[in-house]
C-alpha cells in the first residue's frame, strides 16, 4: 500500500513527512458506538466499524437488520441518534464549535460529502434529463467542471459501464440494467474516496442483474475507491469482498474474510441465515 | 332593440379595456406565479415558526373576499401608512396575492409529486439545496401542473369585474361608464359577456391542448 502511493508521488513534490504517523493506517471509513432509532425503533444498536482505503466491504443480513440504514448514514441521508462516523479522518455529522463537538451544519457536510457516493436500488435518475446530462449535470454544477469537461469525463465513465452509445437518450427507454449502470456512472463520475452500493441489483429482472454485476466488478478491480456493497448476492460478495459483514437486529454479529463468513461461519445466527439463504 | 351601429360605436373602446384587462390579469398571474412559489417554499420550511406562519397567512387570504381585500389595498392602506397605490398596482397585487394562496397548494402538490428518491440522489451528488430546487425538483414538479396553473389563469382573468370596485378601467367599469352615459345597457354588458367567454374559451382550448401533449409526454 505504501510503495503505491510514494510511486504516485514520484517525480512530483517530495511528500512532506507526516507529523502523525499513525495516520498513515487512518481508516477511510469509521463507525464508533453508532445507533440509529426511528420513533421508538431502535433500528441500530451499537455500530463499530472500520473500512481501509480501497477496501471492499460486502454487508449481508436479514431484512430488515438495518443495512440500508447504515449505508444511507454514511451518505449523509439519516443522521445517526448516538455515536459518530469519521470519513478519511473527519467527523461526518459533527464538527468542532468553539471546542465543543456540535452537530455538522450543511456546509460541513456539503464538504464531507465530497467523498462519498452511493448507487440506490431503484436507481434514482433524472426523468428529465438524457443520459449524457444526468452523468454531466453534478459535475459541472457541484465541482465547476467546463462543459467539455465534463462531457469528456461522463463520456468515458458511460463507456466503462458499456452506455457510451446511448447518450441522449432519456432513462424512461432503458432497461433496468442500464439505468442501473447510468447511476453508477453517475455516481463514479464525482470521483468519491468510498461508495455505498444499497442491493443494487434486486430491483432488477433476473436477467439483467450480471450486466450490473460485471460492472461493478470491473470498478472493484481498479481497486482505489472503498466500496460498501449491501448485498443479497452472496456469491458476488465471496467474490469482491476483502472483508464480508454479517449485520442481525441491528447489530454486526460476525465479520471477517469471505471464506470465513461463507465456509465457517461461527454464529448460530449467521450459520441460519446462510442455510435458509441456500435452500432458497 | 340590439343595435348594431351602436355596437360599433362602443365596440373599440371595449376592446381596449380588454386588452388593459387581459393586461391586468397577466401581471396578477405573474405575481401569483412567484408569490405563490415563495408561499409554497416557505410553508415546506423546516423551521415550525416559518412554516405555521405561512399556513396562517394562506388561510387567512383564502378565507376572507377578494373584494376586501382590493378595497383594503386601495383604500385602508392609504390612511395606515399614507401610501398610496395606483389602482393598476392595487388590483394586481390584490388579484395576484389572493391567488397566490391557491397556487401555492398547486405547487404543493407538483413539488410532492417528485419521488423521494429524487431529493437523495441530489444529495448523493452533493448538489447545494438552491441546486437541487433549480434542477431537479422544479423541472420535474412543475411541467405536471402547468394545465391547472392555466385554469387558474382562466379563473382570474374572469374575476377582474372585482376590479371595477376600485376604479380600475377594465371591461365593466367601461361599460357601466358607457351605460350612465347612453343609458343603454343591453349592448355593452352583453358585449362585455361575449368578450370574456371568447377569451375564456380560446384560453380553455390552449390549456386543454397543453394537457393532451403534457399527459402524452409523460405517457410514453
Ligand atoms: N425512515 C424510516 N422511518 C421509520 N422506520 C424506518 C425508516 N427507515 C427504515 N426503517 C425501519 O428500520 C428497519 C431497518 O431498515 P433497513 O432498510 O435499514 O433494513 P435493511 O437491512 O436494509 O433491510 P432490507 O434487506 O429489507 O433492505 C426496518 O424495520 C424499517 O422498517
Ligand atoms: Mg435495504
Amino acid at each position: 500500500m505504501n510503495a503505491v502511493v510514494i510511486d504516485a508521488f514520484a517525480g512530483a513534490e517530495v511528500p512532506q513527512p507526516d507529523p502523525n504517523p499513525a495516520a498513515e493506517v487512518k481508516p477511510m471509513v469509521r463507525y464508533k458506538g453508532v445507533t440509529k432509532s426511528f420513533g421508538d425503533l431502535q433500528v441500530l444498536k451499537g455500530i463499530d466499524l472500520e473500512m481501509q482505503p480501497g477496501e471492499k466491504v460486502a454487508v449481508i443480513g436479514p431484512s430488515g437488520s438495518g443495512k440500508t440504514t447504515m449505508g444511507r448514514m454514511l451518505m449523509t441521508l439519516e443522521e445517526p441518534t448516538e455515536g459518530t462516523i469519521e470519513v478519511d479522518g473527519e467527523l461526518l455529522w459533527h464538527m468542532q464549535e468553539k471546542g465543543r463537538l456540535v452537530r455538522a451544519n450543511e456546509k460541513h457536510l456539503h464538504r464531507m460529502r465530497c467523498s462519498v457516493g452511493m448507487v440506490f436500488q431503484h436507481f434514482n435518475l433524472f426523468p428529465h434529463m438524457s443520459v449524457l446530462r444526468n452523468v454531466t449535470e453534478a459535475p459541472r454544477k457541484v465541482l465547476g467542471l467546463s462543459k467539455e469537461e465534463a462531457e469528456e469525463r461522463a463520456v468515458s465513465m458511460l463507456g466503462k459501464v458499456g452506455l457510451d452509445d446511448k447518450l441522449k437518450m432519456y432513462p424512461a427507454n432503458l432497461s433496468g440494467g442500464q439505468k442501473q449502470r447510468v447511476a453508477i456512472a453517475r455516481a463514479l463520475v464525482m470521483r468519491p474516496k468510498v461508495m455505498v452500493f444499497d442491493e443494487v441489483t434486486s430491483a432488477l429482472d433476473p436477467e439483467l442483474v450480471g450486466e450490473v454485476l460485471e460492472v461493478i466488478r470491473e470498478i472493484a478491480e481498479e481497486g482505489d475507491m472503498a466500496m460498501m456493497l449491501i448485498t443479497h448476492e452472496m456469491d458476488f460478495a465471496k467474490e469482491i469482498a476483502d472483508r464480508v459483514i454479517f449485520g442481525a437486529d441491528g447489530l454486526i454479529v460476525e465479520q471477517g474474510t469471505p471464506e470465513e463468513i461463507f465456509d465457517n461461519p461461527r454464529s448460530e445466527r449467521l450459520q441460519n441465515f446462510l442455510q435458509r439463504f441456500r435452500s432458497n | 332593440m340590439w343595435d348594431w351601429n351602436y355596437v360599433f360605436d362602443i365596440l373599440p373602446e371595449l376592446l381596449s379595456a380588454l386588452k388593459m384587462t387581459v393586461w391586468v390579469t397577466l401581471c396578477a398571474f405573474v405575481v401569483a406565479l412567484i408569490i405563490g412559489l415563495l408561499l409554497a417554499f416557505a410553508a415546506r420550511s423546516q423551521w415550525k415558526p416559518v412554516s405555521l406562519m405561512t399556513k396562517g397567512i394562506i388561510e387567512f387570504i383564502r378565507n376572507t373576499p377578494l373584494l376586501v381585500q382590493v378595497f383594503f389595498l386601495y383604500y385602508s392602506l392609504p390612511l395606515l401608512t399614507g401610501i398610496s397605490i395606483p389602482a393598476f398596482y392595487a388590483g394586481v397585487i390584490g388579484l395576484g396575492l389572493h391567488y397566490s394562496t391557491y397556487l401555492s397548494e398547486v405547487y404543493r402538490s407538483g413539488i410532492e409529486g417528485v419521488p423521494k428518491g429524487q431529493w437523495e440522489a441530489a444529495t448523493a451528488l452533493n448538489y447545494t439545496k438552491a441546486q437541487t430546487w433549480r434542477s431537479i425538483i422544479l423541472p420535474q414538479a412543475v411541467p405536471p401542473i402547468i394545465p391547472v396553473l392555466g385554469n387558474y389563469l382562466i379563473v382570474m382573468f374572469k374575476e377582474t369585474p372585482i376590479l371595477c370596485a376600485i376604479t380600475l378601467v377594465e371591461m365593466m367599469l367601461t361599460a357601466k361608464n358607457i351605460v350612465s352615459q347612453s343609458f343603454r345597457a343591453f349592448e355593452p354588458y352583453t358585449l362585455v359577456g361575449i368578450l370574456f367567454l371568447i377569451i375564456s374559451y380560446i384560453a380553455s382550448l390552449l390549456v386543454q391542448r397543453l394537457e393532451k401533449r403534457m399527459n402524452l409526454q409523460r405517457g410514453k
